[in-house]
């Protein structure tokens, strides 16, 4: 790896970060919005125009609070809680693909922060650690309705995480690839996974509400039954961190529905636009416009799951804890068998009818 | 017993298939929500717009002038006797020669104050006054006060300015009604609060 690669890819990686920041940033800006304009309301509009400097001025506040720390709690596990909540979701980041590839002068740069083969073997990996940021905090806190609350967070969030893995083999089975990339270029054409695998999207999508604790499935916070859940004695930006990490889950969990069942940067007639930006303006420009399009649908697509995050927030009523218990493990799970045994039997059997059928 | 038509006979049945798959429920659901994301605002962005509070309101005080720009009150002391929250207070004075055009009895109110911390804006000082000359503003609300010498509110704040006169444009139910159906209309704008001069 010579120095101009090493340099790229450092700063593909850091604007990687960077994106994800803001996008979580005015996630919490959104969520307001859309909260008010479902009832009605107008939501912030005093800090700046639309109020879109509402982030800042959170920010600034939660900074300005009093830093309290518990005289029982174990201070160094006690800071420790928020910053794995938040380093978890950020990494989680580094392998989403946002578009395809740049060319400047020969070079080609992906627009991916690691291009790895084992892309959501590591995103699982990473996220499934989220639980860590969760128990620590609670633990740390030295208070029983934290413990309660952390130790609820935890075992939703394991239960899930199965169902969810379960419900991605299929995706795996189908495209025969762990790459991010790979599992986005077989989608092309408007070849999407969600017309091949619509009960696992479903139960995808629901198990990614339960591991960004997002309504219905909120029950870490849920302040009527344990005071206020894991985060109880949590205040200022330790309290913002968990928050925020929040919203980074919530923007990395859409992006990967959008890689793994809307085809990522892919959208129908792409090939077409394609051919004519490079007849139009050059190969390379047209190349990098195009590739730029692609983004500009990927972020499309993240956003949209984001806005149905916060959309199903003011919809749905939260799920009583036997009921999230009983969801995930008697309806989902096997639901989710159930669809690998499906996806197996198409793949096996269907699949080199239907090769041979068109060929 | 009965006792209304409204009630509505419990069952404990079991649901059907489409009931306990639970998703076209939530469908219906998300197709609500998303309408009122659509639905027209109620929202009133307040301090730059304000809502027409209704001719019945009562607000800030004012000590009226009569035609000629004379203050009215006589400093009987009637309000402040009809005032249950002993917000009122005056200080009675002898008209002098020459002050004809200022006051129009030959006895007036030197100093009036009202404490706004205890007033309760019952009305009953309007009520009680035989000169017609303190009312409580229909379209004005007093303004929020952050010190103690804010509190007390003189002639100064209380007495009408004559280039800004206030009449109150419905007094029965009816005309009320008339007026704010002129209002919707669009035949009637919005009273325009005057600056606390």
């Amino acid at each position: 790896m010579d120095l101009t690669e090493f340099l790229t890819k450092t700063a593909v990686i850091f604007a990687v970060f960077a994106l994800t920041l803001v996008i979580a940033m005015y996630s919490t800006w959104a969520e307001r919005k859309v909260a008010g304009f479902i009832q009605d309301r107008m939501g912030p509009n005093r800090a700046g125009w639309g109020g879109l400097l509402q982030p800042l001025a959170d920010a600034g506040k939660m900074f300005f609070k009093e830093d309290f720390i518990p005289a029982l709690a174990n201070k160094w596990l006690f800071i420790a809680g928020p910053s794995l909540a938040m380093l978890t979701a950020l990494l989680a980041s580094a392998v989403i693909p946002f578009g395809s590839t740049f060319r400047i002068n020969g070079h080609e740069i992906a627009l991916q922060g690691v291009e790895s083969n084992i892309g959501i073997l590591y995103v699982f990996g990473v996220v499934a650690l989220g639980v860590y940021g969760i128990m620590v905090g609670g633990w740390a806190s030295n208070n029983k309705f934290s413990l309660l609350g952390a130790i609820r967070a935890a075992s939703q969030n394991i239960s899930y995480e199965v169902a969810m893995g379960l419900s991605l083999i299929a995706i795996l089975m189908m495209s025969s690839s762990l790459s991010l990339g790979e599992i986005v270029s077989q989608q092309h054409g408007g070849n999407w996974n969600i017309f091949y695998q619509p009960l696992g999207f479903i139960i995808f999508i629901t198990c990614s509400f339960a591991e960004c604790n997002r309504v219905p499935f909120d029950l870490p916070e849920c302040e009527t039954e344990l005071v206020g859940g894991y985060h109880t004695e949590y205040g200022s930006m330790k309290l913002g961190f968990y928050l925020f990490a929040e919203y980074i889950n919530m923007f990395v969990s859409s992006a990967i529905i959008s890689v793994l069942y809307f085809g990522g940067y892919n959208y129908p007639g792409m090939d077409w636009v394609y051919s004519q930006l490079t007849s139009a303006l050059g190969t390379e420009t047209g190349h990098n416009i195009a590739t730029l399009i692609g983004t500009a649908v990927f972020f499309g697509k993240a956003l949209f799951f984001i806005f149905f995050y916060m959309w199903v927030r003011w919809t749905i009523p939260r799920f009583r804890y036997d009921q999230l218990m009983n969801l995930g493990w008697k309806k989902l799970i096997p639901l989710a068998i159930f669809n690998i045994i499906i996806t197996g039997a198409a793949v096996l059997f269907l699949k080199p009818v239907i090769t041979a059928w068109l060929n | 017993m009965q006792l209304t038509n409204r009630s509505k006979q419990v069952s404990n049945k079991e649901m059907t298939l489409m009931e306990r798959a639970y998703l076209p429920a939530i469908a219906t659901g998300l197709a609500i929500t998303i309408k009122h994301f659509f639905a027209k605002k109620v929202t009133i962005e307040y301090p730059e717009v304000k809502r027409y509070l209704g001719p019945v309101f009562r607000g800030r005080h004012i000590l009226k002038r009569d035609e000629d720009g004379r203050e009215r009150c006589t400093a009987c002391g009637l309000c402040a006797v009809a005032c249950p929250a002993e917000a009122i207070s005056m200080v009675a004075a002898e008209r002098e020669k020459g002050e004809e055009t200022l006051y129009r009895e030959e006895k007036y109110a030197a100093v009036y104050e009202v404490n706004m911390l205890r007033c309760i804006f019952c009305g009953l000082c309007e009520e009680a006054c035989p000169k017609q000359a303190v009312y409580l503003r229909h379209d004005e609300f007093i303004p929020v006060f952050t010190e103690r010498d804010q509190v007390i509110w003189g002639k100064d704040l209380l007495v009408e300015d004559m280039n800004n006169r206030y009449t109150r444009e419905a007094w029965t139910k009816e005309e009320a009604r008339a007026l704010d159906l002129k209002r919707a209309g669009g035949e009637v704008t919005n009273v325009v609060p005057r600056a606390i001069p």
